[in-house]
């Protein structure tokens, strides 16, 4: 497969990928590599790792990253509760202590998180380990030691090495520097937010049933607000949003019923000072610029 | 923009594409042996004659930050396309102690650079950063860049730098110690919980047999230096960068920022163990050093970027700065008002406050003062030794 044909099956299943993007996601999957993608929020980052596990039709296995996320919640953890009350039942069956450690330390009282579950699928699937940024540096540490080796080692059962390789996409947002060492183990592609014409063919994408005309008008106020001295730019998802609001309520023309629409600016404008930022006669003004 | 010099006798793609990555490295851009390797790979699963595909994949592979991307399609071309040699002169003066870059055998390349022999004086201008980014001129602004890097090894008497560096170090310590008002259950601490002790004891028939204890949990204070190293500010700028050392070096959670016309976050350049490599990465970071101003836009892009997660209702921003600044006063106000709502204390140490009959009538300054915690002056070190009661109690 090239990457022309991938960023084909992609557009099929509604996601439109920039050939940088698509580049980058064939590179990975074809030599195996994890794939880093930076961008802003609501840029399709995350999308794309469900897309991808939609087009090889396989599982998607996602970790979500937040400070102070450690081993025991991303690769593995016994499960203590069940250990204890086996132990407990053991007494009373004068079990001898050797076989009760070798019973409580084994597979079936091992509670799988997600990089362990990824290695261990007979399928390869899609491994998201979503805003890495956000768990601390001691983390990374260990991702790239899973990453590298596709292995990971419970004292207690051996090394679990990997049956299948999953294709792994790790994004980020800027929370903080990633260090070099993670970078240069992976492939890089930025996310940006979509030209008008990208944007158009996601619009359409998405909701097909939307007027050419309407459509125009949305994509073209939105890329205007992005423009806009705003706090928080609305993306692709906010886009899709005003986008749904707006055929919900029957809107076939934005210049028609300008409060109504200034009402529906909830989808994109997600703060007080943003919203502030837009009045009805700014809105408007973009509204006549994007017809 | 350094060009690389093909070599003579280039023999296949695996040659010309180790090239390529030492093209890369003499760029700043971290690419290697596994890089190469990678490269190759890709290669195959390519079209490898499509310039357009293979810079596609070259990009994902090579080009690992936001940063490096946007100067990657300039390498690329470089190398691969043969543009960019014309451009190529030998930067005079400006690169001293650097082996002069090397000779292409173009003839174009030749004669250009000999033209350039007179007018290799780089013009001073400010706005160099935006012109990288885009279209055109591209060539012409990144080799300004590079004869602006400013090597900062080359600093003021090691002593004074030292000094300064303790005086930082100490102030971030007084800073950082601060207890929370409130006292919580501990194992060790001053007072007793006599509220467990009492409902332990029930077990106990009443016997106070574990003695438990209560104390003000730490609540410590976290630093965010942003330091202004633009042309107004050269001089002091090296003595306060190793203030800026010495805070980081205090806290592992201190941010340090530099900013010209560009913001640069240099935490993890500062915490390098390594001095000379340190050195190496800062005068990387400070291209534009000594640069025009741009405070405003400047904490701007702060507040958007960074103070989301770095910056909250522990934390004080310090900021080192003359508030000369090129842009409009208004983007200060804004930012500062904005950076404000994160619940942080701001300090603005200017080190022209020292000077007799200083009044912040630049106009950045003055818009910059109703937000402030505390100004003060920086312009010795006992005017920043002197800071450290002031701040401790902030």
């Amino acid at each position: 497969m090239d990457w022309k044909t991938l960023q084909a099956d992609l557009f099929d299943r509604g996601y439109v990928a920039g050939d940088e993007l698509a580049m980058a996601l064939h590179l990975s999957v074809a030599l195996g590599k994890p794939l880093l993608l930076e961008g802003a929020a609501g840029t399709g980052k995350t999308q794309i790792a469900k897309t991808l596990a939609e087009l090889f039709d396989t599982r998607l296995i996602r970790l979500q990253c937040y400070e102070g996320l450690d081993a025991s919640a991303a690769i593995y953890e016994w499960n203590y509760q069940r250990q204890l009350l086996s132990i407990r039942a053991a007494a009373e069956s004068h079990e001898t202590g050797s076989d009760i450690e070798e019973r409580i330390f084994s597979e079936k009282f091992l509670l799988q998180r997600p990089l362990l579950e990824a290695i261990r699928q007979d399928r390869p699937p899609v491994l998201l380990i979503d805003e890495i940024d956000r768990a601390d540096e001691e983390f990374e540490a260990y991702l790239l030691e899973v990453l590298s080796d596709f292995q990971v080692s419970i004292p207690e059962l051996g090394t679990i090495t990997a049956k299948t390789r999953p294709y792994v996409i790790l994004t980020a947002n800027g929370a903080r520097d990633l260090s070099d060492a993670l970078r240069r183990r992976c492939l890089y592609a930025f996310v940006d937010y979509p030209d008008r014409v990208t944007e158009l063919a996601i619009l359409a994408k998405r909701n097909p049933g939307l007027d050419a005309r309407l459509a125009e008008q949305i994509v073209g106020v939105v890329q205007a607000l992005r423009k806009e001295d705003l706090e928080k730019k609305p993306g692709v998802a906010e886009m899709l949003d005003w986008a749904a609001a707006l055929a919900g309520l029957g809107v076939n023309d934005l210049a028609d019923d300008p409060k109504q629409v200034q009402a529906t600016l909830v989808c994109l404008l997600k703060t007080q000072a943003d919203r502030a930022a837009v009045p009805i006669e700014v809105q408007q003004r973009l509204v006549g610029k994007a017809a | 923009m350094r060009a690389t010099r093909f070599p003579a006798r280039a023999v296949g793609v695996a040659d010309r594409m180790a090239g390529f990555m030492a093209h890369l490295r003499l760029n700043g851009l971290p690419a290697g042996l596994p890089e190469a390797e990678t490269a190759l790979r890709a290669l195959e699963r390519i079209a490898p004659t499509d310039p357009g595909e293979v810079r596609l994949a070259l990009k994902a592979i090579c080009a690992n930050d936001a940063d490096r991307r946007a100067r990657f399609d300039e390498l690329f071309d470089a190398y691969w396309l043969d543009a960019g040699r014309i451009r190529q002169r030998p930067a005079q003066g400006a690169d001293r102690g650097r082996p002069a870059p090397r000779q292409t055998s173009n003839l174009a390349a030749a004669t250009a650079s000999a033209d350039g022999r007179g007018t290799a004086d780089a013009p001073e201008t400010s706005g160099d950063g935006e012109a990288d980014m885009s279209g055109e001129g591209r060539l012409v602004a990144s080799r300004l860049a590079n004869l602006r890097k400013t090597d900062l090894r080359a600093l003021a008497t090691p002593e004074e730098l030292a000094a300064a560096e303790t005086i930082a170090y100490r102030l971030a310590r007084a800073m950082h110690d601060r207890r929370s008002r409130r006292r919580k259950a501990a194992r060790r601490g001053a007072q007793l919980d006599l509220r467990r002790i009492a409902r332990h004891s029930v077990a106990r028939g009443g016997e106070p047999l574990i003695l438990l204890r209560r104390r003000r949990p730490e609540r410590p204070v976290h630093i965010v230096a942003l330091l202004d190293v633009s042309g107004s500010m050269t001089v002091y700028a090296r003595v306060l960068l190793s203030f800026v050392r010495g805070l980081t070096s205090a806290d592992s959670r201190t941010d340090a920022y530099l900013f010209h016309t560009r913001l640069v976050r240099i935490s993890d350049a500062l915490r390098d163990h390594d001095t000379l490599r340190a050195a190496g990465r800062m005068s990387m970071m400070a291209e534009g050093f000594g640069g025009g101003t741009r405070i405003g836009a400047n904490l701007k892009a702060f507040n958007e970027q960074y103070a989301r997660h770095g910056v909250g209702g522990r934390t004080v921003v310090l900021i080192l700065s003359d508030g000369y600044d090129t842009d409009p006063p208004e983007l200060i106000d804004a930012a500062l008002c904005r950076l404000k709502k994160r619940g942080c204390r701001i300090v603005w140490l200017n080190p022209l406050k020292g000077w007799k009959d200083y009044a912040p009538v630049a106009r950045g300054m003055a818009a910059a003062l109703p937000h402030l915690d505390l100004f003060a002056p920086a312009a010795t070190l006992d005017d920043l030794a002197a800071l450290e009661p002031v701040l401790a109690g902030l």
